[in-house]
């Protein structure tokens, strides 16, 4: 059963700050359902796929990245702004949909950032169709499963300890999930429910997606970033992924950012990325 | 009406201290606080509990199924259940039930129930539940997101298995198997009544409706938080165009009876004190896993503002002492007349013609269990009994084998 679309943010009343305008929003339909696309900026095009949550409104590091280049931020299915994660029964469904949904973007071949949930089928693109992504930051990617340092099982948590627990400072969370005025109380809710509920279904109920599997793959530059104060995934991990990948990898820490570090430190991820762009 | 006597089997030995010194009866409970030594006498006397409510006369016994949980050591109800096939009469045995999203194949259920009705000689009602977060998706690492399309999946499969004579090919969406042919097959045709334990979602009633199965209301908190979740099946029920019949439903309701109110006060405190203090000391973190709760189901109670009545919820507001446990009628407690003419409200106003009674709960042994029951038995039941059969017929009870036609068990066994 597909529950029926409702607006979640309109081009201009997306952005975060006052001063700045929003991104444009299209949609493109993946397997007939409806996926969320925004977009802003000049330039080379740059993918964007959201961590934990997803994007309820057009963040700062986005903002910063316009700048620069053409950002494009499609939504995963049942991520803010997308709907149709209940099609999507395995892990070929996923990836299938992850690359249809990128290349309806307009993101063939283009460099891709992938955070979080959103860097665990960045990775499997990368890894599958070689010629899909040109160079790939993953920002402390899920997807791994490592028996000394399991994944925190963020599905089973008290009310209200999300944000403490993805972001260094909880209150870049709660800006992220407040809810704009005018936007439907219900409906904003089960958005957030919807993107958990997404994100269950693929990494439930240990984060292992097999992707340990296919890493070698990725014969693409990449760049690994990791929030120093994780505390959903240890930033050790970053060493596996970088082990495991056969294309050129480099490593950064993200001092003081938590799991999501786009929300803690925009400015610092958002210059470890153009460097690493603008330099590859 | 209907008396059904149900065993949790709680864990009767749980520390004193074990709200402070352990966050979750349920899911990470400290396996050290199980004495194996222990439970052997405590299953025992549960079963032997469970025997002497269906010699006392009770329409059913019921077992149910829990995982990883201090306060439910069924995690085969099927097990106890065939036990009680050989061991017991004419008593239903109402197992409540499996939670088919756990089983693959599906059919296992389809096999298990099947061999409980045959050794019962039909006596068996099946139920099937979704089963709760903290059984099926944290200690059977079952996803929450696909739990439900997996539960209906396993139900279609387990009718089919039980209703098409030949061997057939099922290629679901979760499950595919190229050969179903269970064997042996049920007493009861086309299958035993099938009931539904449930919380209060808008589907769950639909589908009740929509496929003539009961309705069971299993919570913890009496019939005054009930009530509101009861008048919401009723009212979509009416909305479906069905008749009231009160056996289309079942209601879980804590009894405490004793020769004077006095009595009882002193009697069952302490085990009605365990039961709320320590074992549904449950950490929430495992209460809501994301998708557990349909859309559909989280727009219906926020906009229709149903009070939640999910075990969360039920946790959420919980009263823990003993003052708040009566007066919020968590536990009906007091003399034969009195708890009578209780029952016969919560019934009429709730109209629930299968009441699935508690009468050993918590810590409570064996001595005050069967006191309980054979006080409740011939001084309760019987001013009850034949209310709503005047109006109603119950559909949806076991059609067992004549009595002169079942095997008689040797003598040991019961």
């Amino acid at each position: 059963m597909v529950a029926e679309r409702h607006a979640t943010g309109k081009p201009g009343t997306a952005a975060g700050g006052g001063a700045m305008s929003g991104p444009t929003e299209r949609n493109v339909e993946i397997g007939g359902l409806p996926c969320r696309v925004w977009e802003k900026g000049e330039g080379e095009p740059l993918g964007f796929l959201a961590g934990i949550g997803g994007l309820p409104k057009w963040p700062p590091l986005l903002e910063r990245l316009s700048a620069d280049r053409r950002v494009i931020a499609p939504s995963l299915p049942g991520y803010p702004g997308a709907l149709g994660h209940d099609q999507l029964d395995t892990q070929l469904d996923w990836v299938l949909a992850t690359r249809d949904l990128l290349c309806a973007a307009g993101l063939e071949g283009a460099d891709l950032i992938g955070v979080s949930v959103g860097g665990a089928l960045a990775a499997e693109v990368a890894a599958i169709w070689p010629t899909m992504v040109r160079r790939l930051v993953l920002v402390a990617p899920l997807g791994l499963y490592d028996p000394d340092q399991p994944m925190t099982d963020f599905f089973a948590i008290a009310p209200k300890t999300l944000p403490q627990l993805v972001c260094a400072d909880p209150a870049n969370y709660d800006a992220l999930v407040e809810r704009p005025e005018g936007a439907d109380e219900v409906e904003w809710k089960i958005q957030q429910i919807r993107a958990a509920s997404a994100a269950a279904r693929l990494l439930w109920p240990l984060g292992d997606t097999r992707l340990a599997k296919r890493l070698h793959r990725i014969g693409n530059p990449t760049l690994l970033l990791w929030g120093t104060e994780d505390r959903i995934v240890s930033p050790r991990l970053a060493e596996k992924f970088s082990a495991a990948i056969s294309g050129a990898t480099e490593i950064q820490a993200i001092p003081g950012a938590g799991h999501l570090a786009d929300l803690d430190a925009p400015d610092a991820v958002g210059d470890a990325v153009l460097t690493f762009l603008g330099r590859a | 009406m209907k008396f059904l006597w149900f065993h949790l089997m709680p864990y009767t030995d749980l520390p004193d201290d074990f709200r402070e010194k352990h966050p979750s009866v349920w899911v990470d409970i400290d396996s050290r606080l199980f004495d194996p030594q222990r439970a052997h006498h405590m299953y025992n006397e549960f079963i032997d509990e469970l025997e002497f409510a269906a010699e006392c006369g009770f329409d059913a016994v019921c077992v149910n199924e829990h995982h990883s949980n201090g306060y439910g050591l069924m995690p085969s109800p099927n097990l106890i259940a065939s036990t009680l096939a050989r061991s017991t009469g004419d008593a239903a045995i109402c197992v409540l039930g499996n939670s088919l999203a756990l089983y693959n194949p599906p059919t296992r259920v389809a096999e298990e129930m099947a061999m409980i009705d045959c050794i019962s000689g039909g006596r068996l009602i099946a139920g099937f539940p979704v089963g709760t977060p903290m059984d099926t998706c944290y200690a059977y690492g079952q996803n929450p997101s696909t739990l439900r399309e997996k539960y209906y999946e396993a139900h279609d499969l387990i009718i089919k298995a039980w209703t098409t004579p030949e061997t057939f090919a099922f290629n679901g969406r979760y499950i595919q198997q190229r050969y179903v042919n269970i064997w042996p097959r049920p007493v009861q045709k086309p299958h035993p009544p099938i009931w539904i334990p449930g919380g209060g979602s808008v589907e769950t009633w639909r589908w009740c409706a929509k496929m003539d199965y009961v309705y069971c209301y299993l919570s913890y908190f009496g019939y005054k938080l009930g009530k509101a979740t009861m008048q919401g099946f009723w009212e979509e029920m009416e909305r479906l165009g069905k008749e009231p019949n009160p056996y289309h439903a079942g209601f879980l309701q804590f009894v405490g009876v004793a020769d004077t109110r006095e009595e009882a006060l002193k009697l069952y405190r302490e085990p009605a004190e365990y039961f709320y203090d320590r074992c549904l000391n449950v950490d929430p973190r495992f209460a809501s896993p994301p998708g557990y709760t349909s859309e559909a189901t989280i727009r219906a109670k926020v906009q229709s503002q149903i009070s939640a009545a999910s075990i969360r919820d039920g946790i959420k507001s919980m009263q823990r002492d003993w003052q708040a446990i009566l007066d919020n009628g968590y536990v009906i407690i007091g003399g034969p007349d009195e708890v009578a003419e209780q029952l016969r409200q919560v019934a009429t106003d709730l109209n629930v013609g299968h009441l699935l009674l508690l009468l050993q709960f918590g810590n409570m042994d064996k001595e005050l269990a069967q006191y309980n029951t054979r006080l409740f038995s011939e001084k309760v039941m019987p001013s009850l009994a034949s209310l709503f059969d005047d109006r109603w017929e119950d559909r949806w009870w076991p059609n067992a084998m004549p009595p002169e036609s079942r095997a008689q068990p040797r003598a040991e066994a019961r």
